[in-house]
């Protein structure tokens, strides 16, 4: 690693791509549609929502009683009770008892971690078939006692005399009783995720305006896509939603523009981000049904797409070197590297909106030569990618992120879209998937269509 | 299960009361469940044609206990009157009154069976009144009938005789508990095609089978019937009903398929999903269907249209796509969904009674283009069943409707599913074209 950036060949991605013995094929997703916390889904558990969207992804492919290679899965915001989250949900959804299961937690990447560990696992051979998945809710978030009660429970537990429970009672205070909300803030720096992103889209010099019509593409992008039946085999509808609850169909500039600025506010005026470009929070989960060929052949399932390589990195946002969501900006030049691809490459980028300006301080760092030869140890910029092919079907923005259910959810969509658009043109199409993540971390990859 | 007044009157101070006060008692009807005997005791058949004679034997053949004459006194489960040669009124007098003498021998679930040849076909008037006087013979007496027996008819056209495969899958349709809530009705048998199963609980193994509006109600109730019967199943709904959908599908292990009927495309890919997963499509059962009732005063553009394209619109485009299909050619089956509504008639049903007549229409214009496949296209007609639709008819309504029928009760979504499973076998294969209610032979529009 040069002492500037992080260059290209550092982080174990020195060595050029090894043949895989075998492909990882993606056979298809499901999801629940996304809800306002708050919302449909306030009174559903991670583990309710869980299984509906494995339950909707069994009756799809016909999966019932099949005892599949391993399913991995998480949320991050998870109560203690749920240790063994995933396999309760398999447990309580149609797949066999006997199917293998692992937690994961990676913040936001944790959907399209479960993607790429999983598809690892087939490639290698250890695993014929897989689901990988996520959820979250943020309406039935943990609410956690105060470390003063914490503390005190934990000591009477270990007390053995009634004038040492006295004691220990008589420590608490009112404010100990007091019950504390679960925050997004990042531990080490104390500032939230849109506090730390508004540093970083001013630092590259992101516009309200350039924000807000990200943010109205999203929303036309998505419902444009439910219009056209995009949805029909990639959604299993839940508590009485059909449709991302999020959505605006009818929202537009005019409309994005009257919204004051809730990030950033020590900007004063400068202050750029607001509700509708960024994301709310959001209930929901997201599966993915991973396969060998051999495996999909045999069953006569689709083939939609093939994870072909996939790359995480994560850079130091406490020192404020680099903002907390700009690891996807290090991980996309390595993998296209080891890749020997070009942004030109692709024919759809899946960018997760997790605010607007997320994604356009991304794309302004990619075109932005000194930062691509001093940070990303690039001879120049690594180019501009065809806005078109950004998020077509809408993203985050509108349809709402449940943090760990959104690697699935983009996953099982550009999976189906490259599958389309090859089917279409008579030649194979690629995807770059990039997702940044709490703790400056971010984890991107590459779909090939079938 | 049955309606709570059918209860009350099969418990034993319920039956008094009811007697005494002369309510109607409906009998707990005989449904069929896997493992069950065919029927509940010895067969009677009667008549004295070649006809008979070959039924009688093959009958023998099921190992059913068959009787050419009845024992005084001994308790029969069914008589199975054998017509087919009647050329003459009062060539019905020995087998009817023969049967007349055992009527009060059969027991509870018994059945009567008739077989006869169309009116339409005779060469002579005396040929066609004797033929013609089945039908009123058949549908009086299946209304004196007691207990949860039934009457139905079996009417052979053509060159078909007693002993054809779909004779006696109609036979043995009418005889079992399959066939519970169908009473009063005529089948037309009108080719030698199809075959009784291998296995008779597995009528439908290694089928791929189609359900439409398989979300909940009916439609999830022949999802389970032919999955029970041995068919794989593709459970096809609207999208926004997805979640009930899956719960069917993974109950019935079956696959879904979230598409709207009535998208321009909905038949092709019915035929793809099931070409993919399964490589074949044997059978389709249009159940999908809404109800907009309105006076047709106050109809509006909205209500009709809805409900002509989803219950036939819909319908007709999709079976146009399955008959152009290289996929759907071997001994493929049609199944539609009418009712009773599209025969007599419903007051604020003119849209609805209107779709499941053109349903009607559609099943009896499309069976000469299966025929060549050696397909066929029926359709059922039920009558008052007890779903969540009729659960919302005012109390009082419901309860005269459900009596209006010579079973004196509303059938379950199971009889609809039942009948449907039958005409979806290889044993109906010479059943084409047909509208067979399930009604509990009701007092309107017979």
């Amino acid at each position: 690693m040069s002492t500037e950036g992080q260059s290209i060949s550092a982080g174990g991605s020195a060595r050029p791509a090894v043949p895989v013995p075998r492909r990882a094929v993606i056979v298809g997703g499901n999801r629940i549609p996304f809800a306002r916390a708050g919302g449909a889904y306030a009174k559903s558990s991670n583990q309710d929502m869980l299984t509906a969207a494995l339950d909707g992804l069994i009756a799809r492919f016909g999966l019932q009683d099949e005892r599949i290679g391993q399913v991995a899965a998480g949320a991050v915001l998870k109560h203690s009770r749920d240790f063994n989250l995933t396999r309760e949900a398999v447990l309580g959804s149609a797949l066999s008892a006997e199917t293998p299961v692992y937690d994961l937690q990676q913040a936001c990447a944790t959907g399209l971690e479960t993607v790429v560990g999983l598809a690892n696992k087939i490639k290698l051979g250890q695993i014929d078939s897989a689901i990988a998945g996520g959820v979250d809710s943020a309406s039935d978030a943990p609410v956690v006692v105060s470390e003063g009660l914490r503390d005190a429970i934990l000591d009477l537990h270990r007390a053995k005399t009634l004038p040492q429970r006295l004691q220990i009672l008589s420590r608490l205070r009112p404010k100990d009783l007091a019950p504390v909300a679960p925050g997004t803030a990042e531990p080490r720096t104390g500032l939230t995720m849109g506090e730390h992103q508004a540093l970083t889209t001013a630092q590259w010099k992101i516009t309200r305006e350039a924000q807000d019509e990200l943010a109205l593409n999203s929303h036309r992008n998505l419902a444009a896509a439910y219009d056209a039946g995009f949805f029909d085999d990639l959604m299993t509808p839940y508590r009485g939603l059909t449709r991302d609850a999020n959505m605006r169909a009818d929202t537009s500039l005019e409309k994005l523009a009257s919204l004051k600025p809730v990030f950033g506010r020590s900007l004063g005026a400068d202050a750029t981000m607001t509700a509708g470009n960024s994301t709310p929070l959001t209930d929901g989960a997201s599966t993915v049904l991973l396969a060998s060929d051999e495996w999909a052949d045999a069953r006569d399932l689709p083939k939609l797409a093939a994870v072909v390589d996939a790359e995480a990195a994560a850079v130091d946002f406490v020192h404020g070197k680099d903002g907390l969501l700009m690891a996807p900006v290090f991980a996309v030049p390595r993998l296209l590297a080891r890749q020997n691809l070009t942004l030109a490459d692709f024919d759809y980028f899946e960018i997760h909106e997790a605010f607007a300006a997320t994604v356009l301080s991304t794309l302004a760092a990619w075109e932005d030569d000194e930062f691509c030869r001093t940070r990303l140890g690039l001879d120049s910029a690594l180019g501009s990618i065809d806005r078109s092919r950004l998020n077509v079907n809408g993203s985050s923005l509108a349809a709402g992120h449940p943090f760990a259910a959104t690697g699935g959810r983009i996953v099982g969509t550009l999976a189906k879209m490259l599958h389309a658009k090859a089917a279409s043109t008579g030649r194979p199409a690629r995807g770059l998937v990039s997702v940044c993540a709490a703790g400056g971390q971010g984890v991107v990859a590459i779909l090939e269509s079938l | 299960m049955a309606d709570t007044y059918t209860q009350l009157v099969n418990s034993g101070p319920g039956r008094n009361l009811a007697r005494k006060l002369g309510l109607p008692q409906p009998a707990v009807l005989r449904r069929y469940q896997p493992g069950q005997p065919l029927v509940t005791g010895p067969v009677v058949v009667l008549g004295d044609t070649p006809g008979a004679d070959k039924l009688a034997a093959e009958l023998l053949s099921w190992n059913l206990d068959v009787r050419r004459h009845a024992v005084p006194a001994e308790k029969l489960g069914a008589i199975i009157m054998v017509l087919d040669e009647v050329g003459h009124p009062t060539d019905l007098e020995k087998p009817v009154l023969a049967a007349a003498g055992s009527l009060r021998d059969l027991r509870a679930g018994g059945r009567v069976i008739t077989l006869s040849r169309p009116a339409s076909e005779a060469s002579t008037p005396e040929a066609a009144a004797a033929r013609q006087g089945v039908d009123g013979l058949l549908r009086s007496l299946a209304k004196e009938l007691r207990a949860g027996a039934t009457g139905n008819g079996v009417v052979l056209a053509g060159d078909t005789t007693a002993i054809s495969p779909s004779t006696l899958g109609a036979v043995r349709f009418f005889l079992s508990g399959r066939s519970a809530f169908v009473d009063g009705q005529f089948l037309t048998v009108s080719s030698e095609d199809g075959s009784l199963p291998a296995d008779p609980e597995q009528p439908l193994a290694g089928k791929v089978a189609v359900v439409t509006g398989a979300a909940r109600g009916i439609g999830a109730q022949i999802a389970r019937t032919l999955h029970r019967d041995g068919a794989t199943l593709i459970l096809v709904d609207i999208p926004a009903a997805g979640d009930q959908l899956a719960a069917v599908a993974n109950e019935v292990r079956g696959t879904t398929l979230q598409v709207d009927i009535t998208g321009a495309h909905a038949g092709q890919r019915i035929i793809d999903h099931a070409v993919q997963r399964h490589g074949r499509l044997d059978i389709v059962v249009h159940n999908a269907g809404v109800t907009r009732d309105k006076l047709l005063a106050n109809m509006d553009p909205a209500r009709w249209n809805s409900v002509i394209n989803i219950n036939i619109a819909a319908q007709l485009r999709i079976n146009e796509a399955l008959l152009a299909s290289e996929h759907f050619r071997v001994s493929p089956r049609i199944v539609s969904v009418a009712s009773t509504s599209g025969i007599a008639g419903n007051r604020g049903q003119t849209n609805y009674a209107a779709s499941k007549g053109g349903v009607m229409g559609m099943v009896r214009a499309t069976a000469p283009l299966m025929a060549p496949l050696g397909g066929t296209i029926n359709a059922v007609a039920p009558g008052f069943i007890e779903t969540e639709m009729t659960a919302r008819i005012p109390f009082a309504v419901r309860e005269v409707a459900r009596r209006l029928n010579s079973l004196q009760q509303g059938g379950l979504p199971a009889d609809v599913a039942e009948t449907i499973a039958f005409l979806a076998s290889d044993a109906a294969g010479g059943i084409n074209g047909e509208v067979l209610r399930v009604c509990g032979q009701n007092l309107v529009g017979a």
